[in-house]
């Protein structure tokens, strides 16, 4: 669905590339989360894929299309296919909920009955119903998130790209936000999450891209926000003392697939490059697995 | 949909841009009212040459008694001579007259009397032989005057050759400077507008960047982003266009002909029908202006 090969961007001459050479393969379907410290690439990896920048090297498909080739008049219609939500919602403080929504539509030219049915439609699906008249300021921040999810949806784009949709919210908030882009990533819809939260990388356990200074140094097909030996403070072997408290949770029948040993890390089909975490030893802390396992608990 | 969509951004951009869509449609209103004058005077220029330079003539003034002239030494021109001019006229310069009248000194002296009825000028009382005959030459096209000139200044019998539209040309020197004037204010104020427009759409795309770049990113094409903005500039300037033709033609309409004209009767003027063929031009050009000034600024500001 979203194909980068050796793409490299470089913002201006002589200065060090936002991407060097990148290969990414995203397959339909799948959900992804793009982390890594602020200035790593994960934005114009999104603008990229978007067709708002243009590579300096590299090729580039989305949905089907070779960027590089896409004419600057196609531009908007491949746009089409691609819905984008924004840390900072990006509406229309004028407008209210529903009109929000309806301008993604009315501005490529849908009909107005197209309109008046597509829109409830979707307002329903990000759980806005009866907020319909609301001017956004009126609403919480995750109520807003949702309107921009909804105007990112409501044209039923095969791709959600989505960067730091969580960044302003709180984490109950969050939650509920991501629960929503997991329900439209179930209808058949890619979406690539750029994020900093830990905690959401952590909970979802979806396939996970790292960049770091433009480079991409971890692609982990369910992994956590940080390769594995980040997470752990140096304090000395903590292995036996992890070990039995794993044996204490598993005994609760919780925790499938919440710690992965060193064999479950990559292989789960979705051609993901190679790990390049060390061979992991079980070190995670006592505390942060208990979490994990109580959150899933909660969940379930 | 999309129509009533762009229609209604239209109008959402007018109103939050007020004051600058009143700026444009001033300064249209003064540099095209300027255009309008300056295509008016012409127009004014040009019928009354059409008009005069059908009634003036070539005048060969034929010797008088006591002339100065070297070709008039042997006096006053005789038969003979007059009809040995009257033979050039009609042999060497037959293809640029097309009429030629002679007037005689009893002819020229009846029409002295009209104007002097005492017959008396500068204290001295006139009678017919104080004048002197003339050809009157109309001319197939008035320009060739020098041919003529070339041709008949300096025979025996002619004391002087006269194009008598030299009268009119100091009228219409000032008429076409007026012109110029108008027209070098009107450029002036064509490249204020430009930019005062370019500017206000500038602005106006600034002050939407949310509504475009939101646009740009569910793939509104490039027409449903910039039209708003382009028909915002078009309908200022047309509306200043139509504000221009609408103070020339009041201008016209009161100043000239219901006061010039009822003055000055015996000249034809610029009437208000004029004005309505100046219309389209004005309102072609504002919509360019517009057009033009507001593709360059959008060009740097909305591309997808």
């Amino acid at each position: 669905m979203i194909k980068f090969e050796n793409v490299t961007k470089v913002f201006q001459r002589g200065a060090r590339p936002a991407l060097d050479h990148v290969t990414v393969d995203i397959a339909r379907g799948e959900f992804v989360f793009l982390v890594g410290a602020s200035g790593s690439g994960k934005s114009t990896f999104l603008r990229l894929a978007l067709r708002e920048e243009r590579p300096n090297a590299g090729t580039i498909f989305v949905a089907g299309r070779n960027l590089q080739r896409l004419s600057s008049w196609k531009i908007p219609t491949f746009r089409r296919t691609i819905g984008m939500v924004f840390q900072d919602f990006r509406l229309l403080p004028q407008k209210t909920v529903y009109e929000n929504v309806a301008f993604a539509l009315q501005v490529i030219g849908k009909k107005r009955h197209a309109i008046k049915s597509t829109v409830p439609e979707v307002l329903e699906l990000v759980g806005l119903e009866g907020k319909e008249k609301r001017r956004p300021h009126e609403l919480s921040g995750g109520e807003q998130q949702r309107v921009a999810i909804a105007r990112a949806f409501v044209n039923r784009p095969s791709i959600l790209l989505c960067d730091e949709p969580t960044g302003n919210l709180d984490p109950t908030t969050s939650m509920g936000i991501m629960r929503l882009l997991e329900r439209i990533n179930r209808t058949g819809t890619t979406v690539v999450m750029a994020t900093h939260d830990e905690e959401i990388v952590n909970e979802m356990r979806k396939r996970v891209v790292e960049l770091s200074d433009g480079r991409v140094i971890r692609d982990d097909a369910a992994g956590t926000y940080e390769a594995r030996e980040h997470i752990l403070p140096e304090q000395g072997d903590v292995e036996a003392d992890v070990a039995s408290d794993l044996a204490e949770i598993k005994t609760r029948g919780d925790l499938e697939g919440v710690v992965s040993g060193p064999a479950g890390m990559d292989n789960n089909g979705h051609g993901t490059t190679a790990s390049q975490a060390a061979p992991v030893r079980l070190r995670a802390t006592r505390q942060q697995e208990l979490r994990f396992a109580a959150s899933r608990g909660e969940r379930g | 949909m999309r129509l009533q969509f762009i229609a209604s951004e239209v109008a959402q951009g007018l109103r939050r841009n007020l004051s600058m869509v009143v700026s444009i449609i001033l300064v249209t209103f003064v540099s095209l009212a300027f255009v309008g004058a300056a295509a008016l005077l012409r127009q004014q220029v040009d019928s009354l040459k059409g008009q005069w330079y059908d009634l003036v003539e070539v005048t060969v003034d034929l010797c008088p008694r006591g002339s100065l002239e070297a070709t008039c030494a042997t006096g006053e021109a005789t038969d003979a001579t007059i009809a040995d001019v009257r033979n050039t006229i009609d042999t060497e310069l037959g293809h640029a007259v097309s009429a030629v009248y002679f007037e005689s000194k009893e002819q020229r002296f009846d029409d002295f009397m009209a104007d002097h009825q005492d017959g008396v000028f500068e204290g001295t009382q006139l009678t017919a032989d104080d004048m002197q005959a003339a050809f009157r030459l109309q001319l197939n096209d008035p320009e060739k005057f020098e041919v003529v000139s070339n041709v008949l200044t300096g025979r025996d019998g002619v004391e002087n050759v006269w194009d008598q539209r030299a009268v009119f040309q100091p009228l219409f020197t000032a008429l076409n400077r007026g012109s110029l004037l108008a027209a070098g204010l009107a450029v002036v104020m064509l490249t204020t507008a430009a930019l005062l427009i370019s500017t206000t759409i500038r602005l106006s795309a600034v002050s939407r960047r949310r509504e475009t770049g939101i646009m740009k990113l569910v793939g509104a094409s490039n027409t449903v982003i910039q039209l708003p903005f382009l028909l915002e500039g078009v309908i200022a300037a047309v509306t200043g266009a139509l504000l221009a033709a609408g103070g020339l033609w009041l201008a016209v309409r009161y100043v000239i002909t219901d006061w010039l004209a009822q003055s000055v009767s015996f000249v034809s003027y610029v009437n208000t029908g004029n004005v309505v063929g100046l219309l389209p031009l004005l309102v072609g050009i504002a919509a360019a202006l517009a057009l033009v000034s507001s593709v360059v600024s959008l060009s740097r500001h909305t591309r997808v």
